[in-house]
C-alpha cells in the first residue's frame, strides 16, 4: 500500500522532488533502461500481461478461447457458491477492519501508559510472523468441539459445570406404559399421585452396566412412617427378563438421583438424593396427594461443546482468529502514530482544562485519523484477498465459509472453468481498483 | 484546572500509588498478553503429544501429567520423507526469491530515484498501480505460460511468480528510501567521474541497508508463509511445507500427530527471523508494508 511511509515513518518520506537531480548528459534513457530492465521484464510478463489476458479470458470460452460475450459473467451471477462467497466477503469487510482498527487503537492507548509496553507489543505482534496456515491449525485446535480437546469449549464447560453440569444418568429413560412418564424437560414423573406413608417406585432403563456407580447395591424399599414419603429409583432391568415396575432380586438401586415431590398445585415441597440402594425418605409431609419425580437435572446431558466451525458460526469464528493475527499490526502502527503526535498540542488541551476523554475525543483521535485510515484500508485490502485461512480452517464447513479468493481457485483449478474463474479474478480486481486510485492520488499530492 | 491530569502528576506520585492506580490496567494487559500467547502455546504443547493422548484429553493435561510430553512426533516427522522434502522446497523457494526481489527492485528503485529519464513519473505511477493487483489476476495465464515453457511444477515457477508480485512493493519501498539519501553525496561522486553502477553499489546500496534488510525480511516471510502460489504452481516433488500441511488437514483430529509438529516446524523459522530482526520488521511495516 502506498502512503504509509510518509504518514508514520519519520525521516524517510518521499520529500525530495523528482526533478531535483539532473545527471550530466541528457541521454540517460538507455542507462535507466538497463537498471529497469529486469524489473520491467518481470512485471510485464508476470503481472501486466496476465492481468490483460485474464480480463480477455473472462469474455472467452474456457479452452478454445472463442469470444463468448458476457456468457461467463452470466454463469457467475447464477452460481450459488459465488453469491455465498460475496456475502461472506461483505461480512468480512464490514467487521474485521473495524474490529482490528479499534482493537489496535485500544491496545496502543493502554500500552502507552505502562513501562513494559514493548513486551506486550512483541507478544501481540508475534502471530503476524506466522502463516495463515499455521494460524488456521492453531485455531482449529482451539475450536475443537469436544470440551476435552478444544480449549474454548473446555473453558465454557468449566463455567457450565459450576452452574450444574451433566446429571448422574444422562442416558436414562423409562419403559413405555409404565407407572412413570418422562416429560420433555427430562424429568421422570409418577403418573398417579400418592399419599404420605406410601412409596413411589420410579424404575429407569437404558442405563449401561458401566454407567451404574460402583457403590450401588441391591435396590430395596425403605421404611416409611405416616408423615413421610418414600421413593425408590432403580435400574428396572434384569438380565434374562424380570417384571417391569417391580423391584426384584438382582436389580440395583441408582444412587445420586435427584428427586422432588410436588403437591397438588405443582409446587416442589420436598427434595432429596437417593442412597446406595436407590431409596430416599422425605420427611414432614402430611396428607396428599403428592406427585414424586426424578428431577430433570439427573438426566441433563451437560455441556457437550459448541461446534464453532459448523455452518452457522464458522465465519465469525474465523474472523476472530484473523483479528488475533492482525491485532498486533494495528497496535504497532497506531502505537507509532501515537508516539509521533505533537506533545505540545496535547499539553495545550490539558492546560485548557480538557479531561482525558475530551483530549482523546477532540485532539488525539482527529490527529490519529490518517494512521487509523491506513490501518483500516490495509485491512480492507487484506480481507478482500483473504484466502489461506478460509482454504483450510473450516474443515467441513468450507462451502459456508467460502470467500471470493477461494472460490476463484476452486473454480479455475479444481473445476477447470477458466472463464468463470477469470470473472471472479476480475471481480476481486475491480473491488481493489478504488484503492489503487487512492494510492496514486496520494502519491501525486506528496510529489508536488 | 479542576483535576490535574494523571500523566502530569504521575512523576510526583510514590511508586506504590502509581502501581495501585495502574492496577486494573496491569491486570488487563497481562491477561490480554496471556490470551494472545495461549493459542500458539497450545499448538506447541500439542506437537509434543501422541495421537492417543490428543484424542483423549486436551493439551493442558500436561500440566498435571508432564510425562505425556514426548519427542516421538518430531522423530516420526523427520523420518517422514514428504515433510523433509517439503521443508527443503520451502527453503529452495524462499531464499532465492527474497534475494532476487531485493536485487531487482534495488536496481529499478535507483533508476526511479536518481536517474532523470523521460517517462519516469508515469512508469513509477504504473508501479504504484500494480501494488494492489491481486495475484488471482495472474494465476490462470501464468499457469498456462509456465506449462508451455516447461516451468510448471518446479520450484522456479514459484520463485519467479513470488519475485514478480513482490516487485511493486519492493520498488516502492526502496525508491522512497533511496530518494531520502542526501543528493550532495551522489553529486560529488558524479563530479568525481564515478559511473552510475559505482554510485549504486558503493553509495546507495550501503546507505540503503536498513530498508533493504526490512524488505528482505518481509519478502522472506511472505514467501515462507505462502500457500496459494505453492498450491497452484508446484507439484508433489516441489511443493513447500504449507502445501504439505494442507494435504494432511483432511482428517484434522486423527492427523494431529503430524499436523501439530509440522505446523510448529513451519513456524520456527519465521519466529526466529521475527525475533532476531524485530527492529527491521517493525521499520519495514511502518514504511508501508501491505501488499
Amino acid at each position: 500500500m502506498a502512503s504509509t511511509a510518509a504518514d508514520v515513518r519519520p525521516g524517510v518520506g518521499p520529500r525530495a522532488k523528482m526533478e531535483i537531480q539532473r545527471p550530466p548528459g541528457a541521454a540517460k534513457r538507455w542507462l535507466a533502461l538497463l537498471f529497469l530492465l529486469p524489473a520491467l521484464f518481470l512485471l510485464g510478463a508476470i503481472v501486466v500481461y496476465p492481468t490483460i489476458d485474464t480480463i480477455a479470458q473472462s469474455f472467452q470460452h474456457d479452452t478454445s478461447r472463442a469470444w463468448v460475450g458476457l456468457a461467463n459473467y452470466e454463469r457467475a451471477a447464477q452460481a450459488d457458491t459465488i453469491i455465498t462467497a460475496l456475502k461472506n466477503n461483505a461480512v468480512w469487510v464490514l467487521s474485521a477492519p473495524a474490529i482490528i482498527t479499534s482493537l489496535g487503537l485500544m491496545f496502543a492507548i493502554l500500552t502507552e501508559r505502562v513501562k513494559y509496553s514493548t513486551a506486550i507489543k512483541i507478544i501481540v505482534f508475534m502471530p503476524m510472523a506466522i502463516s495463515f496456515l499455521a494460524t488456521g491449525v492453531i485455531w482449529r485446535l482451539m475450536y475443537e468441539p469436544s470440551p476435552s480437546q478444544g480449549l474454548i469449549n473446555a473453558a465454557i464447560a468449566k463455567v457450565v459445570d459450576v452452574t450444574g453440569g451433566a446429571g448422574a444418568y444422562p442416558t436414562a429413560t423409562v419403559l413405555p406404559d409404565g407407572a412413570a412418564t418422562q416429560e420433555p424437560s427430562g424429568a421422570v414423573t409418577l403418573n398417579e399421585p400418592i399419599q404420605a406413608g406410601e412409596t413411589a417406585l420410579l424404575g429407569l432403563t437404558a442405563i449401561g452396566e458401566t454407567d451404574v456407580p460402583e457403590d450401588a447395591v441391591q435396590a430395596s424399599q425403605p421404611e416409611v412412617s405416616g408423615n413421610s414419603l418414600g421413593i425408590v429409583v432403580w435400574r428396572d432391568f434384569k438380565p434374562g427378563g424380570g417384571e417391569p415396575g417391580v423391584v426384584e432380586e438382582g436389580e440395583l438401586g441408582l444412587p445420586g438421583a435427584q428427586v422432588e415431590v410436588l403437591d397438588s398445585s405443582g409446587a416442589v415441597v420436598a427434595s432429596g438424593t437417593t442412597e446406595a440402594d436407590g431409596s430416599v425418605v422425605l420427611d414432614d409431609l402430611e396428607g396428599g396427594p403428592f406427585t414424586p419425580r426424578v428431577a430433570a437435572a439427573t438426566f441433563s446431558q451437560g455441556f457437550t461443546g459448541i461446534r464453532w466451525l459448523a455452518a452457522d458460526l464458522v465465519t465469525p469464528a474465523i474472523i476472530a482468529a484473523f483479528c488475533w493475527m492482525w491485532g498486533g499490526f494495528a497496535l504497532v502502527v497506531i502505537g507509532a502514530g501515537l508516539a509521533a503526535l505533537p506533545r505540545d498540542v496535547l499539553e495545550a488541551a490539558r492546560v485548557d482544562g480538557a479531561n482525558e476523554w475530551q483530549t482523546f475525543r477532540y485532539v488525539t483521535l482527529p490527529l490519529l485519523g490518517p494512521v487509523l485510515g491506513v490501518v483500516f484500508v490495509t485491512m480492507v485490502i487484506n480481507v478482500l484477498k483473504i484466502f489461506d485461512i478460509i482454504f483450510m480452517a473450516p474443515g467441513a464447513s468450507q462451502d459456508e465459509a467460502n470467500v471470493i479468493a477461494v472460490e476463484m481457485v476452486r473454480t479455475a483449478f479444481t473445476s477447470r472453468q477458466y472463464g468463470v474463474g477469470s470473472v471472479i479474478a476480475v471481480l476481486i480486481f475491480a473491488l481493489v481498483i478504488p484503492i489503487m486510485f487512492l494510492n496514486i492520488r496520494r502519491f501525486r499530492r506528496q510529489e508536488t | 484546572m479542576a483535576a490535574a491530569p494523571e500523566d502530569m502528576v504521575q512523576g510526583r506520585k510514590p511508586a506504590w500509588r502509581r502501581a495501585l492506580t495502574h492496577g486494573p490496567l496491569n491486570v488487563f494487559l497481562i491477561l490480554m498478553a496471556l490470551f494472545w500467547m495461549t493459542p500458539t502455546f497450545g499448538l506447541f504443547i500439542t506437537s509434543f503429544r501422541t495421537a492417543g493422548d490428543s484424542a483423549e484429553s486436551g493439551w493442558w493435561t500436561v500440566f498435571s501429567e508432564p510425562r505425556q510430553m514426548t519427542l516421538e512426533p518430531y522423530k516420526d516427522l523427520l523420518n517422514n520423507e514428504g515433510l523433509v522434502t517439503a521443508i527443503v522446497n520451502t527453503v529452495k523457494i524462499t531464499v532465492p526469491s527474497a534475494i532476487l526481489v531485493v536485487l531487482v527492485a534495488a536496481l529499478a528503485a535507483y533508476a526511479f530515484a536518481w536517474i532523470d529519464f523521460k517517462g519516469r513519473e508515469p512508469l513509477f505511477i504504473l508501479v504504484i498501480a500494480l501494488l494492489v493487483v491481486p495475484l488471482q489476476m495472474a494465476l490462470i495465464p501464468i499457469a498456462r505460460l509456465f506449462g508451455t515453457i516447461g516451468l510448471f511444477g518446479t520450484v522456479w515457477a514459484a520463485i519467479v511468480f513470488h519475485i514478480a508480485f513482490g516487485l511493486p512493493f519492493a520498488i516502492f519501498l526502496l525508491r522512497n528510501f533511496f530518494i531520502g539519501i542526501p543528493h550532495e553525496l551522489l553529486e560529488a561522486a558524479r563530479i568525481d567521474g564515478a559511473s552510475e553502477w559505482a554510485i549504486f553499489s558503493k553509495i546507495v546500496l550501503p546507505l540503503g541497508m536498513p530498508a533493504i534488510a526490512s524488505l528482505g525480511i518481509f519478502q522472506f516471510l511472505w514467501t515462507w508463509n505462502d500457500l496459494l502460489v505453492g498450491l497452484v504452481f508446484t507439484d508433489s516433488s516441489s511443493a513447500p511445507i504449507t502445501v504439505f500441511i494442507r494435504d494432511q488437514l483432511r482428517q484434522f483430529g486423527s492427523n494431529l500427530e503430524v499436523i501439530a509438529p509440522a505446523a510448529f516446524l513451519s513456524m520456527i523459522v519465521p519466529l526466529i527471523v521475527f525475533f532476531a530482526f524485530q527492529r527491521y520488521f517493525v521499520q519495514g511495516l511502518l514504511a508501508g508494508s501491505i501488499k
